[in-house]
């Protein structure tokens, strides 16, 4: 071989080499550190992986937050219209916070209460992240089935 | 002033900027010296209308016209008069067209100031700046008109978002888009060569400037958004791997690798192709970016409701302006390649490597923030990615770029000397190492912070090392030309860069803490006591505002007052209060009344954290500084004959005082 093909062999095979380090620790490291959404309805079905932090979005139920007096602990219940799951959030809630909002949260489930490590809302008081909006109008599609079935119990 | 007249302005923009794309491609093509000669009034002519647009668009908030939509949904009678004007790009409609006039005034200084370049390439160049332009006029009008107007009309505005009511504002978009459009520059010589079937070295010596500028601005962009998250988001971060930081990122990292792939064909004719790729990638990530942030398609602190019409106009211009780009890339690629080669052990292949290594960690970037997206049509889930699939991988792909950056600067072209290396190596060991000691010895403790005090000194080492080289082999007066110092202003702010993330991820403490007025917190070295919240009025908004004094070792430091405050729109927004200084912040922010007269508050001390953007701005200036260089100006007055056949009519252009 001469040494021009050999010195372009090395180099492809050595560029080839780190794409294929870069692409297997990329597909790794998404695997490990995607947290997927869901619903109240859907955490409450057992969709929601136990044990492992998942983000649960929906609307801050009216009358819901209370403060745990003396402490930075806030209880409130995070619903979309079907079904309700509590949760507890120790920290500073953000600026935009508030009942009947919509606001994603990141945590997971422990004993039936959804223990939040971060509470988001949205910068635009009327804004609604499209992931929220769509688990709702999911939760609305599949509950929508058993309600006309007769089973209008479950709202 | 009648925002019709805006509206009409747009249009007749739109129908300039099309004949702008056409006339000089068909005139480089055909031959044609009249077609090719209206390059430049279409160009000064399309300005002047969205210029005069935009002016209309000021005027309207100037004057509070509520009968604007646009108008009435970003302002307030009682905003105050700077936050009206930045509020003209504020929000979608607005920060188009702040786009496309500071897309205008890059093309109207290349008009200035690209004077010498041949007439058919100039021309082609000015085809495709007009060829942008067209989509985004036609984008704006069809879809996102800033001069729609609304009856009734509203007798006061629903107010700027609170969020957006800061110095920020005027300084954040500008310079970003300053950026972002500046990279159309080196993008449109790209396509001019492809267009025209040959790169001359000279050309992409002349892009060179360009792209750095266009890289200062970015660089200064992200900087200035990552200051402002700091301290008006309330939670003290300074980079989130947010997609809409994420989305600015990513052509930064292409332009970095960009600026040093145009170095290599300046100077050593090589790696044509791959100059030319990143010149189309590095507007392609910029289109993207624009319009990641502007269509709502990515939850994100800048997502905005979500019209269809505007995502698939989107998806249809990126296509044709990507994948055009890209056919056209593969089509003449192999005319314009060639170039000297270069043994492995070479400046050459140093360069590669970090060129690599940026594009890999783009390529990164994209994939975790384009994956949600692509769950989500796929319907795997709603998905997010976050934080630690980004932090550690770019550490990992950013570790053999800074381990070989020292030593590219110390090499030479073509085949370096490896005894140098080892010399260099030896040197920069031991001080790294040294410098870890020193560290260790004034209380650095934990692996984490020793690595980052060795990898930033490491970097910084490699800079010193070569301004001595320079001092002792150059002789005075030619030691350090600009573009030298630009180059080593850049690297040792990579090196200040370091030190300031490394350090502050490591040594900040932070806390979320509830407490009545008199009560006291350690924090670090120092003790915040709470002093009670009392009431204030501002222009456009009332405020609870907290006093908080801090202590060191009993003597007082400084006193900060963060504020809870209320707008007129009712919105609330967090102002936290920062004691800011060259090795420490001290961060206040007032939470809520907790009741029983306690509130809750976030503290924190940041030690470092000024490193990270003062290592930004030095990066900044290292852009900035390459275009004073000799080397860019020198050439003009080398090789006037060959560039220009026929004498231009008009006085010769001072390129080298205009891009100073």
């Amino acid at each position: 071989m001469n040494p021009v093909r050999k010195r372009r062999l090395i180099v492809t095979l050595l560029i080839l080499g780190a794409v294929a380090v870069a692409t297997a620790l990329s597909v790794f490291a998404l695997q490990r550190n995607m947290t997927y959404l869901y619903s109240p309805s859907e955490v409450d079905a057992g969709k929601a992986p136990a044990g492992h932090p998942f983000r649960l979005g929906g609307i801050v139920k009216e009358g819901s937050v209370h403060r745990v007096p003396g402490s930075l602990t806030t209880d409130f219940v995070i619903t979309d219209r079907f079904q309700d799951i509590p949760v507890t959030y120790t920290g500073i809630l953000p600026d935009l916070f508030r009942v009947g909002q919509s606001t994603i949260t990141t945590g997971s489930m422990k004993h039936g209460r959804f223990v939040a490590t971060q509470v988001l809302a949205k910068h635009d008081s009327t804004y609604m992240p499209p992931q929220v909006a769509q688990a709702i109008a999911k939760a609305k599609e599949e509950h929508r089935i058993p309600a006309d079935a007769g089973h209008g119990g479950s709202q | 002033m009648n925002p019709e007249l805006g509206q009409v302005a747009l249009i007749l923009a739109l129908l300039l900027s099309g004949l702008q794309c056409a006339l000089p491609i068909i005139g480089a093509w055909r031959g044609s010296k009249p077609l090719m000669a209206t390059a430049r009034s279409l160009a000064i002519g399309q300005f002047v209308f969205v210029a005069l647009a935009f002016g209309i668009l000021m005027w309207s908030f100037w004057t509070n016209d509520f009968s604007v939509a646009y108008v009435a949904q970003n302002s307030n009678l009682s905003l105050p008069w700077f936050y009206k004007l930045s509020a003209v790009w504020g929000a979608h409609e607005g920060s188009l067209l702040l786009w496309m006039l500071i897309l205008n005034g890059w093309t109207l200084a290349l008009v200035v100031f690209g004077g010498r370049l041949p007439e058919a390439f100039f021309s082609r160049v000015i085809g495709v700046l007009g060829f942008v332009a067209f989509g985004f006029l036609l984008y704006m009008i069809t879809t996102s008109n800033p001069f729609l107007r609304q009856f009734p009309i509203p007798a006061n505005g629903a107010d700027l978002n609170p969020v957006l009511q800061d110095p920020g504002l005027v300084f954040h978009p500008p310079t970003l888009y300053m950026g972002y459009v500046g990279f159309s520059v080196a993008f449109a010589f790209a396509i001019a060569s492809l267009l025209g079937g040959e790169l001359k070295s000279t050309w992409v010596r002349w892009a060179r400037p360009w792209t750095n500028v266009a890289w200062g601005f970015l660089t200064l962009g992200i900087v200035a958004g990552s200051a402002w998250a700091y301290y008006e988001l309330g939670w003290g971060g300074w980079w989130f791997w947010d997609p809409v930081e994420n989305a600015s990122f990513m052509p930064w990292l292409i332009g970095a690798a960009l600026i040093h792939a145009q170095a290599i064909t300046d100077k050593r004719d090589g790696l044509r192709a791959w100059t030319l790729l990143l010149s189309i990638f590095g507007f392609a990530f910029s289109l993207l970016g624009t319009f990641l942030v502007r269509s709502g398609l990515l939850t994100s602190v800048h997502a905005f409701a979500f019209a269809p019409a505007r995502g698939i106009f989107i998806l249809v211009y990126l296509a044709v302006v990507v994948g055009g780009s890209l056919l056209l890339y593969a089509l003449r690629a192999p005319k314009v390649t060639g170039g000297k080669s270069f043994a492995l052990a070479s400046r050459e292949t140093l360069m590669v490597i970090g060129n690599l290594m940026l594009t890999v960690a783009c390529a990164m970037v994209l994939l975790g923030t384009l994956y949600p997206l692509v769950g989500e049509a796929l319907d795997i889930g709603r998905i997010s990615v976050g934080p630690p699939y980004f932090g550690p991988l770019f550490l990992i792909l950013m570790t053999p770029l800074v381990l070989a950056l020292p030593f590219g600067p110390l090499s030479r072209w073509g085949k370096a000397d490896l005894k140098v290396w080892r010399n260099a190596l030896i040197r920069i060991v031991a001080l790294a190492v040294a410098a870890g000691i020193i560290g260790f010895i004034f209380g650095a403790r934990g692996w984490y912070q020793l690595l980052g005090v060795t990898a930033a000194v490491w970097v910084m080492a490699g800079v010193v090392l070569f301004a001595i080289k320079r001092w002792r082999e150059a002789p005075r007066g030619k030691r350090y030309p600009f573009e030298m110092l630009g180059m080593m202003l850049a690297h040792f702010g990579i090196g200040v860069f370091i030190a300031g993330a490394i350090l502050t991820t490591s040594m900040s403490v932070e806390q979320d803490v509830s407490m009545k007025p008199g009560a006291s917190v350690d924090v670090g070295a120092y003790a915040f006591r709470f002093g009670g919240v009392t009431e204030t009025q501002g222009p456009n908004y009332h405020a609870q505002q907290g006093t908080v004094v801090i202590t060191r070792n009993g003597k007082p430091v400084v006193t900060l007052h963060p504020q809870k405050r209320t707008y007129v729109g009712g919105q609330v927004q967090t102002e936290a209060a920062i004691e800011a200084g060259v090795f420490r912040d001290l961060y206040v922010s007032l939470g809520d009344a907790i009741g029983d007269g306690a509130w809750s508050l976030r503290v924190y001390d940041k030690p470092f954290v000024r490193w990270i953007w003062g290592g930004g701005v030095l990066m900044m200036l290292g852009g900035f500084a390459v275009i004073l260089d000799k080397r860019f100006r020198l050439k003009r007055a080398v090789e006037p004959e060959t560039v220009r056949a026929k004498p231009e009519p008009q006085v010769p252009r001072k390129l080298a005082e205009g891009e100073a």
